[in-house]
């Protein structure tokens, strides 16, 4: 491999065309950068940008329906640490527009991490996530929610005291709004949203057919019932992306089964990505189109579920190697 | 009957808690006017209203946001001290007592929500015992600073110091707060009729706020902070509302209760009095409004109730003090109560028209 990193570039894609624009654009401003920064040093012997030029992947997968549109995710070399713990490294990953993807590996491989990293619970140490074709730096964890990243929890976090309709309620919050002054004045506002947040969330709950249950307090319902809740809630936050974190864990096969007929109805519905982690492979491999496989923080493997099947490293990772 | 049992359930616990503070008050009112109660039961009517709009205040931090302040006298006396100044200046401009307690009151109440919005701003960083330590401490700095403020004004207007009367550089005038001393010749402005709209307006403030989307926010904050981050909430914006909204709140009550005496000192305003307020909330539930009422009545009249046996009066506040906390929180106790609840119930279905009265207080729960 002699060629260089542009005639990389120029091999991609069209629809890759996109992020090398941006690529250059940055290329360009860190050369600005460094310009202005020679320039203080004064001289003609002016030195010429020192960016240091990285190679970037070029094999991500997306479902053909989404290949003509540019992807709702992408992560580029992203990474964080925990003091000397590299808990993930080099993630890269790419999800298509209306893509179910998985996100498998063994206890503790770092799959919650990436979440956390995606909706910026941690701040990345290294690289660079694109929502979107927006980079997300510097945003907090409110700020992705508002730009379109929802999630749920691997251990349930709903809000526990209150009813199951003002968890709705309280995911539409950036979707209708209301000042204090209209709510503690009790101003036409006030009652104009109020009518609009009992409808839709009354309308969203029903989608899982929960609207029975709207009075109810969240923390009460039984454990199958406040995993749905929580993602009702999460797609009251209007996303394009939903994460969903072991969304099976304690069910029985016959809700888990449920549970898949009602992640592709949502993903039809709302025309969103998902990206689940699941153990349970039944689930995985039934509904994903895309998985990737992660071990002590990195790639592993990545493919459709059938190539993930066959895949040696995948079953090495699993079922370690035999002699 | 049938058209309340349509409402929600929320709503028709605020309704009974505003039925209840308007039913107090008219009863209070008139055995007040016929001379039915002691002088001294009387004299604390105001304060028992400026302690219920604290409560009510406090409880918006501790029982609906879910942070410990252990401050809030600490606004109290600002909106106290703030309140008797602006009330003495504006002596001559507004004659009518009641509208110059008002504006007191109002600029009192806005005083002490900026000064909440400036503790607020870094201690929204914090988190639980963190947070009640450093509002713990604000309100010391604010007893510390009021004890050596000394106000007056005389024609050209408002003189501060920090040092002494003699450096106020008056021209004649009138001296308002005198060091440790504290606010001196304060005028009585304050009175039931206006600490019951003082509670009203607090209700109404309170029970709005936590039922609306800026409440619920802040709801969801207490509940689970992670996961109200993560459906895009900017959870310092919504305690640091809370925060700011009860310090404003506190605020009036001072001012209202500082106006209640001819003098007030500012050591009134120490720990004791911001544990006091935390008392009422915590014995009267958290986040429990009608509760907190409740406890603030019930602990402003009991130490003046058990002045028959002397000595051991505060010891036996304390004990009924423990003996509460423990029967409320005691869930044996608890599942009792609702036994025996359940059972007069079933036994009001049997015996239908006598039961129903004998059960009408409780069935309000």
């Amino acid at each position: 491999m002699s060629r260089d990193v542009k005639g990389t570039y120029r091999a991609q894609s069209n629809r890759e065309e996109d992020v090398k624009g941006t690529y250059k654009a940055q290329s360009a401003a860190a050369g600005a950068t460094s310009a202005a920064g020679s320039e203080t040093h004064g001289g003609r012997g002016r030195r010429g940008p020192t960016t240091r030029m990285v190679p970037v992947p070029s094999q991500s997968i997306v479902p053909e329906r989404d290949a003509d549109k540019s992807p709702i995710l992408e992560c580029r070399h992203l990474g964080i640490d925990f003091g000397g713990l590299r808990a993930v490294d080099d993630f890269n990953l790419m999800i298509g527009r209306t893509e179910i993807a998985g996100l498998i590996g063994p206890n503790g491989a770092g799959k919650t991490t990436v979440f956390n990293l995606l909706t910026k619970v941690y701040a990345p140490t290294r690289g660079t996530i694109l929502l979107d074709g927006v980079d997300t730096a510097g945003m907090d964890t409110p700020k992705v929610s508002q730009a379109g990243i929802a999630r749920t929890f691997q251990n349930i976090r709903l809000f526990d005291s209150l009813t199951v309709e003002d968890n709705v309620r309280i995911g539409l919050h950036n979707q209708i709004q209301c000042g204090m002054w209209s709510g503690m004045l009790r101003l036409p506002r006030h009652w104009v949203s109020e009518k609009e947040f009992h409808d839709k969330s009354l309308e969203l709950l029903d989608v899982f057919g929960m609207a029975g249950n709207a009075d109810d307090i969240a923390g009460s319902l039984p454990y199958g019932a406040q995993r749905r809740l929580e993602i009702v809630r999460a797609l009251a936050t209007n996303p394009k992306l939903l994460l969903l974190d072991e969304p099976a864990a304690g069910m029985n096969p016959s809700e888990t089964a449920e549970l898949m007929d009602n992640i592709v109805r949502i993903r039809d519905m709302f025309n969103i990505a998902v990206l689940l982690i699941e153990h349970d492979m039944d689930l995985v491999m039934g509904i994903c189109e895309g998985i990737a496989v992660l071990n002590f923080g990195k790639i592993i493997a990545k493919g459709t579920p059938a190539e993930i099947q066959s895949n040696p490293q995948v079953i090495e990772a699993y079922l370690g190697k035999q002699d | 009957m049938s058209k309340l049992k349509n409402l929600s359930a929320t709503t028709r616990s605020n309704l009974i808690t505003y039925a209840m503070v308007i039913v107090l008050f008219v009863v209070m009112q008139s055995l007040a006017a016929t001379k039915a109660i002691s002088s001294s039961t009387a004299g604390l009517l105001v304060p028992i209203t400026a302690y219920i709009s604290l409560a009510i205040s406090l409880n918006l931090v501790v029982g609906i946001s879910g942070e410990l302040s252990l401050g809030h006298a600490g606004f109290m006396s600002m909106g106290a001290f703030t309140g008797v100044i602006v009330a003495s200046m504006l002596a001559e401009a507004i004659p009518v007592g009641w509208v110059r307690l008002l504006v007191s009151m109002i600029v009192g109440g806005m005083f002490a929500g900026l000064a909440g919005f400036v503790v607020g701003v870094p201690v929204m960083r914090l988190h639980g015992d963190y947070l009640a330590i450093v509002t713990l401490a604000f309100g010391e700095i604010i007893k510390n600073l009021l004890n050596n403020l000394y106000a007056g004004f005389d024609a050209s207007g408002l003189h501060l110091s920090m040092t002494n009367a003699q450096a106020l550089g008056m021209d004649g005038g009138k001296i308002v707060i005198n060091g440790p001393q504290g606010a001196v010749g304060i005028t009585k402005l304050s009175n039931f009729t206006m600490g019951f709209l003082l509670v009203l307006f607090t209700l109404f403030v309170v029970l709005n706020l936590v039922n609306s989307r800026t409440g619920r926010a802040i709801m969801a904050v207490r509940d689970n902070r992670i996961a109200a981050e993560s459906v895009g909430i900017n959870t310092t914006k919504y305690r640091l509302i809370a925060f700011v909204v009860s310090a404003a709140l506190a605020g009036m009550a001072g001012a209202l209760y500082a106006q209640n005496f001819s003098s007030i000192v500012p050591k009134k305003f120490d720990f004791n009095t911001s544990i006091l307020i935390l008392v009422f909330v915590v014995l009267g539930g958290m986040g429990n409004i009608r509760g907190g009422i409740i406890a603030a009545i019930v602990l402003t009249i009991l130490p003046e109730k058990l002045r028959f046996i002397g000595d051991f009066r505060m010891l036996m506040y304390a004990i009924v003090l423990i003996a509460v906390m423990l029967v409320t929180n005691n869930r044996t106790i608890q599942s009792k109560i609702a036994d025996l609840r359940e059972r007069l119930r079933r036994r009001g279905d049997d015996q239908a028209a006598l039961a129903v009265d004998a059960e009408g207080g409780v069935a309000d729960e």
